[in-house]
């Protein structure tokens, strides 16, 4: 049986909640923002046997703001035949929507801006808006590399949201409602357990969506320099900077929220719950990006197309196929057939699978 | 009846200039590829940035002096650079060399080899996208062996240790123990970096197959090293014709099969194991005592004629070209640079690949641009 | 063992089919006549038994009286090698016949000679300045250059 999900008793109105909670919300995440990037050259360091920012500040936890303060006062430079409108929206358009996104996290019982009841709807049409500030800034700069760099982007987001969106499609069909209240009050048991091959396809295609590694060839610097954000200085380079962290935030926040049971969990407080299960995700997406190189643009395509897409049509069917013999006695039986036919789909999926396709006749 | 006529986007190929200064060729190197798209339909290697005219140079120093100029060419392997010249000048001037200083020589020789096979290997992880991980931890290990040539000559980079009859100084007695741990420990390590990368699905997926230098254009690019040999091409000139005391030596020469980057690489990994191989030898027979450096004159004079001598480098077959003229200084003084030759192919291997494999195959073939450019 | 093959036996093989070609045959090297390199070149590489299929080095020296260019052979199958050598006397306007064709590992140590020493290679596709910038004025590693 679901928990009962009380409604919100704050003070004032509709308006004061409102101006309470996105003051809030943006805090967090620059906060947050600020915390990942240090955590996340700490945590790159010890896995790579060296210190990492370890002076200013105790710990070095005030490197980032010092990353920041030096990005503000830098000069700002734009490239003279430039689009200058759409290169100065271009920053705008990719960050605002990232910060959007924290709009239907719930941080703990009853405390969301904004309880919509399509809440998944919401995210994945957002998040989406940020690949049109990227192809913003690639064309408006006028270089080679970074148009180059924009559309492998756009190219690589296009072919991921599918199976993004299937393997929540499972989720849903678990919870009975788009509302990401409702699917944090029906997980009594999380749905990492329920669904994990849609928990692994989701995590993959998010990783590409937010381009990390093993997906990062748009910012690779072994390659066109740095992309899109080439022509980029100043504290609209910082904006792109701060995107991507505030996309993996997002990231890890959904997953947290969909996957792992948001902030559901005994003995400590619910909101201590939150952040322990978003850290830990962040974590797991840092360990991957100090461990595996890259992929190759085709490479990544062949692997949405090929791997995942149809992986998240059969997760799906099965998915469906479970609710409709729902057992009388419960989810747990669920749990272990799940994790079986994960294990055997995705092992016999990739002995079939070839990885790209090589040399093209000039 | 109306018919719809097809509309064909005129796409063509655009010049692409992969700078001097960039992240991820290794020194100052510029290729201006043609590109469709994102697939390279041509590509022309542009070199010379580093040129400082060390041959020109060479023809006012004594032979002695020479050797530090010999340590800038290929400056991730200085110990190789100093005793093929050395190799060259006793060749020319017939100079024999002590017991000693013989076994030293290899020990070195093949301490340098493990150290600039680390660098490479993990230089071209880190080309293809393995952000920093691997470099580090190869550096490490990297570390440990310019800690022992520390030990040896008080350099850690431009060492000038080999000398024309021997070595310049001997060992202190710290090094062989400290030889002996290190043989110990790095087959340990080695496996290490083997578990997280043998098999792993990316690097297969991104150097298998990429890159393919034909055995046949192999050998007539006259490449060396482990170019050569992952062509499938046995030559390994420590087993072809043996210079110092190799011949005394057990060890196997890794040879690939394909001739991709995939295959380059493995053969530095196992050349880095058949090294430990050699120094566990080397260690054991190492003659107690005796001078390490035969009795020569000051200046130099070898007799008037020419010589080549050469030797299997890190990076291929490094040889000296020498003629005298009976003076303290050489007439004329050439280097064979491996790397320089090697990249004869670079355009060959490259076309018909995207972008991202360009960097990997350059990042596979282990150029040094001291030795391309000189 | 790499044998070093005797330039006098060479000779006496190529006497016969290319008369009047060798100049001077010591017991390292083998002189020939700057017309004939490319088929002495070419015998030497394709002749069973010969089968020189590796162009170790090229190397150009500046004799003030002339200009000689060094070539060291190898077989990869016999393990013999071969040092065979070519002159020219023109000092204004020096001119080899190329061996790209044969071994292409020649194409950027010619380019090379051409920079430093002058020394034109006719044949060659790409005969321009290596290690040099285009428009430099002169050819360094010559002797009356400094």
């Amino acid at each position: 049986m679901a928990m009962q999900m009380l409604p919100p008793d704050w003070p004032g109105n509709f308006w004061a909640h409102w101006a309470i909670f996105a003051v809030a919300v943006l805090v967090f995440v620059l906060l947050m923002v600020i915390v990942f990037i240090w955590f996340e050259r700490r945590a790159m360091a010890v896995m790579q046997a060296r210190l990492g920012p370890n002076r200013a500040g105790p710990f070095g936890l005030l490197q980032s703001v010092a990353d920041a303060l030096k990005i503000l006062i830098k000069e700002d430079i734009i490239p003279a035949r430039s689009d200058k409108l759409v290169h100065w929206l271009a920053p705008v358009v990719a960050f605002v929507p990232a910060l959007l996104i924290f709009a239907v996290i719930p941080f703990r019982g009853g405390a969301i801006l904004a309880d919509l009841n399509i809440g998944i709807l919401y995210i994945v049409a957002i998040s989406s808006i940020t690949t049109v500030g990227i192809f913003m800034a690639g064309w408006s700069s006028n270089n080679k590399y970074s148009t180059l760099g924009a559309m492998r982007q756009v190219a690589s987001v296009v072919s991921y949201e599918i199976p993004v969106v299937l393997s929540l499609v499972g989720v849903i069909l678990l919870a009975g409602s788009l509302s990401m209240q409702q699917i944090v009050a029906a997980q009594n048991i999380p749905f990492i357990l329920l669904q994990p091959l849609g928990f692994l396809l989701f995590f993959t295609g998010a990783l590409a969506e937010i381009n990390r590694a093993p997906f990062d060839l748009t910012e690779a610097d072994s390659e066109l320099v740095a992309g899109y954000m080439t022509e980029y200085s100043g504290m609209k380079f910082g904006l792109f900077f701060l995107a991507e962290y505030a996309e993996a935030l997002a990231i890890s926040a959904i997953v947290t929220t969909i996957f792992l049971g948001g902030w559901r969990g005994p003995l400590l407080p619910d909101w201590l719950w939150f952040l322990v299960k978003v850290f830990i995700v962040f974590f797991v997406i840092v360990w991957i990006r100090t461990t595996v190189p890259r992929l190759r643009i085709d490479q990544l395509m062949a692997l949405a197309w090929k791997f995942l897409f149809p992986l998240a049509l059969l997760n799906l069917l099965i998915t469906a196929i479970e609710i409709l013999v729902w057992p009388a006695v419960s989810l747990w039986v669920f749990v272990p057939i799940n994790i079986a036919i994960a294990i055997v789909l995705v092992v016999l999926w990739s002995k079939f699978f070839k990885l790209g396709w090589g040399k093209v006749e000039v | 009846m109306e018919t719809t006529k097809e509309i064909v986007i005129n796409t063509e190929p655009f010049v692409v200039n992969f700078g001097p200064a960039h992240p991820s060729t290794h020194g100052v190197f510029r290729m201006r590829m043609t590109l469709d798209g994102e697939v390279i339909v041509d590509m022309e290697p542009v070199f010379g940035y580093l040129h400082r005219g060390i041959e020109k140079l060479a023809e006012e120093r004594t032979y002695t002096q020479i050797i530090p100029l010999t340590d800038r060419l290929d400056y991730l392997a200085s110990m190789s650079n100093n005793l093929a010249y050395c190799l060259a000048v006793e060749k020319l001037a017939g100079i024999a060399v002590p017991e000693r200083a013989e076994y030293i020589r290899v020990i070195i020789a093949e301490l340098q080899r493990v150290a600039s096979h680390l660098c490479a290997v993990g230089f071209f992880l880190n080309d293809c996208g393995a952000f920093m991980t691997p470099v580090l931890y190869m550096l490490r290990e990297r570390e440990r062996v310019l800690d022992l040539f520390d030990m040896v000559c008080g350099q850690r980079l431009t060492y000038n240790y080999m000398r024309v009859g021997g070595v310049s100084q001997d060992v202190p007695d710290e090094f062989i123990p400290a030889v002996k741990k290190f043989v110990r420990e790095m087959p340990g390590w080695l496996d290490e970096y083997e578990r997280l990368l043998k098999e792993n699905e990316i690097l297969l997926a991104r150097a298998k197959g990429v890159g393919i230098l034909p055995r046949d254009l192999a050998i007539n690019i006259g490449a060396s090293g482990p170019v050569l040999r992952a062509s499938g091409v046995p030559w390994d000139i420590r087993k072809a014709d043996p210079y110092s005391i190799y011949d005394r030596f057990e060890f196997d020469v890794p040879v690939g099969l394909a001739g991709d980057c995939y295959d380059r690489y493995r053969v530095r990994v196992e050349e880095m194991r058949q090294s430990l191989r050699i120094l566990r030898q080397a260690i054991k027979d190492l003659p107690r005592g005796g001078e390490v450096r035969s009795q020569v004159p000051h200046l130099i004079r070898p007799p008037v004629g020419e010589a080549y001598g050469h030797l299997e480098g890190p990076r291929g077959e490094l040889g000296f070209y020498l003629v005298s003229d009976g003076s303290i200084a050489p007439y004329r003084f050439h280097v064979r640079a491996p790397t320089f030759i090697n990249l004869t192919a670079l355009a060959d291997m490259m076309r018909g690949w995207k972008i991202a494999d360009a960097i990997i195959v350059f990042g596979s073939i282990d150029i040094c641009m001291g030795e391309v450019d000189r | 063992m790499t044998l070093a093959l005797s330039g006098k036996d060479i000779a006496a093989k190529i006497e016969g089919k290319f008369p009047k070609s060798v100049v001077e045959a010591a017991a390292e090297s083998l002189l020939v006549e700057a017309e004939s390199l490319s088929e002495i070149a070419a015998y030497l590489k394709n002749t069973p038994g010969l089968d020189f299929d590796y162009l170790t080095a090229v190397s150009g020296v500046d004799y003030l009286d002339c200009f000689e260019v060094v070539y060291h052979l190898t077989s990869i199958e016999h393990n013999h090698s071969l040092v065979l050598k070519a002159r020219c006397y023109n000092r204004e306007n020096p001119v080899l016949p190329s061996v790209v064709g044969l071994w292409r590992t020649a194409d950027f140590q010619e380019r090379e000679i051409y920079d430093l020493l002058g020394i034109s290679f006719e044949g060659h596709p790409n005969l321009k300045r290596i290690a040099l910038w285009e428009g430099f004025e002169g050819h360094p590693l010559r002797k009356d250059f400094l």
